[in-house]
């Protein structure tokens, strides 16, 4: 899901990761997603999801914005009556991941080109018919955006993006 | 939600019966509100309960204001229960109002049957959906089972930190099925936990910015009201010796015969408070939040001034004005603290130039033979002496209702500040005369903002509410037009508007009437109108075009300030030059 800005972004705006862990209750999903349209925050990407504990859902929010807009949105965040938490990952070390299926139309001819730009991205081909392949590609949103640039030349028929889901590395270091 | 002990009836009750045993747990004495279908099963309930009283209003949106003015006027939480579909999107207004201005109430509105939710069934509405942006917190609740702790949570979340509206959808059917009353004693919420003491780093760091000082200044708002901290601010003034300026929400939290009082800030605030903000060395903002009405150009305002913030809700600090040393917490709370660490400032100049200031430019208005609004305000002020609440509604009148009426106690200024909502003052009167036995109660409203909620006539008529109703009736949508006047060109485009006979329109609802044509007879209608038992109105004809000064246009700074003209104006028609009078008014 993406929604373009309806907040003009300054000079000094950046991307932004923030993990929300909040009650999984009825509308909690529509009471963060209607609080960034109400207050015209830029929201590049939001993702939710169950946790460990059935009670919680954790959220992943890509935003943009300088220091007080994203201050601004952490407060307005946190005064959400079903936020437990809320953790902008941008200066923490944290790991990302995107998954994208792209359904691309083929020939017998640019098929063999096709699937070396997967392998050579370590994505997946997960259905296949004459005309048509999908892949499927995980990783930071910069390889997802990598491999839809590679295939770009090919005739993509379809693609879904989930959005960014990210977690705090616990050490930092070699993993 | 934690439950420790419980009240629990063996029993078999219904929702509906569940309900209403929950607002009695809840000392809920009244309850302003309107039947219909989705809700016949609780008005069932409602039928045979002494312990709750319930006003039937003439409109939800009346409800809604009485529960704000209720609330308002008491401090306690205010209760509207509607039914569904067009019964809840008519309180929307009054939600939107409670939120800006941090209204604990708690709306239950009716809803079709679960099954029938999405299905466009009879009186169906998104309620939930519709007053998301607008409310604290709403919940729809989906089963029995989870009624009675639904609403100890709605009236907890209404009540605690930043107070607000809080919304409770009650599906039919969800309030016909049956089960035990079981109603949680307490409520623990591990997502929602408000701040109410301050950081002792911040609270040394104000302090020492307190003892640099020179020429300080207190800017108080609403939020000195809303936690019940005017004699903890009093005390904070008078041992510091800061002089104190509050916000329109802030009328009543200091009282404004006091040496160090300045009257009200911002875009009609008096000139000396504004011009105080402007050159102080230090500004302490307690439970005030920076709106646009008190700063003007945000990068302008206070400019000389190092700037700490109490205030109980986080987002509210470094919103609109950077700030140097936030403290979040409740302001009752924090000003408890604080008070043992200050001491006494030598403010001695500064106080005698705000003095100077005060006599050179007070507030002031041209009295003549025709009536002014400031005019009638002062009266009532000198009559009731701070022991009344003063309901306003929107426009001119409550500019200079805010100006010409001198505050002294909490809880005695009600008006719509964030939401600015004509029709506001009548319903919010007759929710204020139900809290307030003590004080009479003065609604006053243009003839604009009078005729939006006229139909609560029927209900004060109805239950025989003591409220004093005025009209300061000029024929004009007054503000509209003086910034037409001021900023349009003069094009006064369609904010003439043509009036019923007000004394007519009382009575006819059985309401005593009265009118005021000429300054002469001022006086004796306004004797008429508090020596009248119950309820009654009076109409004042008033100039048709007055505006309203000091005033700082929107977005300015300080330097644009445009003053109370100081000569006398010219005469209206009918009038003398000798009939003008320039009456002048100060606060503190």
């Amino acid at each position: 899901m993406s929604e373009t800005t309806e907040q003009s972004i300054g000079q000094s705006a950046r991307k932004h990761t923030i993990s929300l862990l909040l009650e999984n209750k009825f509308g909690a999903l529509n009471r963060v997603a209607g609080m960034f349209s109400a207050k015209g925050y830029n929201l590049d990407s939001i993702t939710v999801g169950p946790t460990e504990d059935a009670s919680l859902s954790r959220m992943t929010i890509v935003t943009k914005g300088d220091d007080a807009i994203i201050e601004q949105i952490i407060k307005q965040l946190n005064k959400l009556i079903d936020t437990l938490k809320v953790v902008d990952l941008t200066y923490d070390s944290f790991m990302e991941r995107e998954l994208a299926l792209i359904k691309i139309g083929t020939t017998s001819e640019n098929r063999p080109e096709i699937m070396q730009v997967v392998e050579i991205f370590r994505a997946k081909i997960i259905d296949i018919s004459h005309k048509t392949l999908t892949v499927e590609a995980t990783g930071s949103g910069q390889k997802v955006d990598a491999i839809i640039k590679m295939l770009k030349p090919f005739h993509i028929k379809e693609i879904a993006r989930t959005g960014r889901v990210a977690l705090k590395r616990e050490f930092v270091g070699e993993v | 939600m934690t439950q420790q002990t419980t009240t629990t009836t063996q029993r078999q009750m219904t929702g509906a019966e569940i309900f209403v045993r929950s607002l009695i747990e809840e000392n809920v004495e009244i309850v302003f509100g309107y039947p219909g279908g989705a809700v016949i099963g609780i008005y069932d309930a409602l039928h045979d309960i002494s312990d709750i009283k319930h006003i039937l209003t003439r409109h939800e949106q009346g409800a809604v204001h009485a529960a704000e003015g209720y609330a308002k006027a008491s401090g306690r939480p205010g209760v509207a229960l509607v039914t569904s579909g067009p019964g809840a999107t008519n309180t929307v207004t009054g939600i939107a109002d409670a939120y800006m201005d941090s209204i604990p109430i708690v709306v239950f509105t009716g809803q079709v049957a679960l099954k029938l939710i999405g299905n466009d069934a009879f009186q169906e509405a998104d309620i939930v959906g519709i007053t998301r942006p607008i409310t604290k917190h709403s919940y729809l609740v989906r089963d029995v089972n989870e009624l009675a702790a639904t609403i100890k949570e709605a009236f907890y979340v209404a009540t605690t930190g930043r107070p607000g509206p809080v919304l409770v959808d009650l599906p039919k059917d969800v309030m016909a099925t049956k089960t035990i009353f079981n109603y949680p004693k307490s409520v623990k919420l591990r997502s929602y936990q408000p701040h109410v003491e301050g950081n002792q780093k911040q609270l040394d760091k104000a302090v020492a910015l307190i003892a640099k000082a020179k020429r300080p200044v207190l800017y108080v708002g609403g939020g000195v009201i809303l936690s019940n901290a005017a004699e903890e601010l009093k005390k904070f003034a008078h041992k510091t010796k800061i002089p104190v300026t509050t916000t329109l929400h802030g009328l009543g939290a200091f009282p404004e015969t006091d040496e160090l009082s300045l009257g009200m800030l911002g875009m009609h605030g008096t000139w000396y408070s504004n011009t105080a903000v402007n050159y102080c060395d230090l500004l302490i903002a307690v439970g005030a939040r920076f709106d646009d009405r008190v700063t003007g150009k945000t990068d302008a305002f206070a400019p000389e001034a190092k700037k700490i913030h109490i205030d109980v809700d986080p987002s509210n600090i470094s919103k609109n004005v950077k700030v140097d040393v936030p403290i979040v917490g409740d302001v009752k709370k924090v000003l408890q603290q604080l008070l043992p660490l200050v001491s006494a400032l030598d403010t001695r100049d500064w106080i005698q130039t705000i003095k100077n200031w005060k006599e050179e430019h007070p507030l002031r208005y041209n009295n003549g033979k025709y009536i002014r609004m400031q005019h009638v305000i002062q009266k009532i002020s000198e009559l009731t002496k701070g022991k009344a609440v003063m309901v306003s509604d929107v426009g001119q009148h409550q500019m200079w209702m805010a100006q010409f009426y001198q505050y002294l106690y909490p809880r005695t200024h009600l008006t719509s500040g964030g939401l600015g909502t004509m029709g506001f003052s009548l319903p919010a009167s007759m929710g204020a005369a139900f809290a307030r036995k003590d004080f009479p109660i003065v609604s006053i409203s243009g003839d604009g903002g009078f005729q939006m909620n006229i139909q609560e006539l029927a209900t004060i008529r109805e239950y025989n509410v003591p409220v004093k109703i005025i009209i300061l009736n000029n024929g004009y949508l007054g503000m509209v037009r003086q910034w037409q006047e001021l900023f349009w060109r003069k094009r006064y485009s369609h904010v003439e508007m043509l009036s019923p006979d007000y004394v007519k329109v009382a009575e006819a609802y059985g309401i005593p009437g009265f009118r005021a044509t000429v300054t002469s007879d001022v006086d004796d209608v306004i004797k008429q109108l508090f020596e009248t038992d119950g309820p009654a109105l009076a109409e004042f004809k008033v100039v048709k075009e007055d505006n309203v000064y000091p005033m700082i246009p929107a977005g300015q700074t300080y330097h644009e300030i445009i003053d109370i003209p100081n000569e006398k104006s010219e005469p209206i028609e009918g009038e003398e030059q000798t009939d003008l009078e320039m009456v002048t008014f100060s606060k503190g």
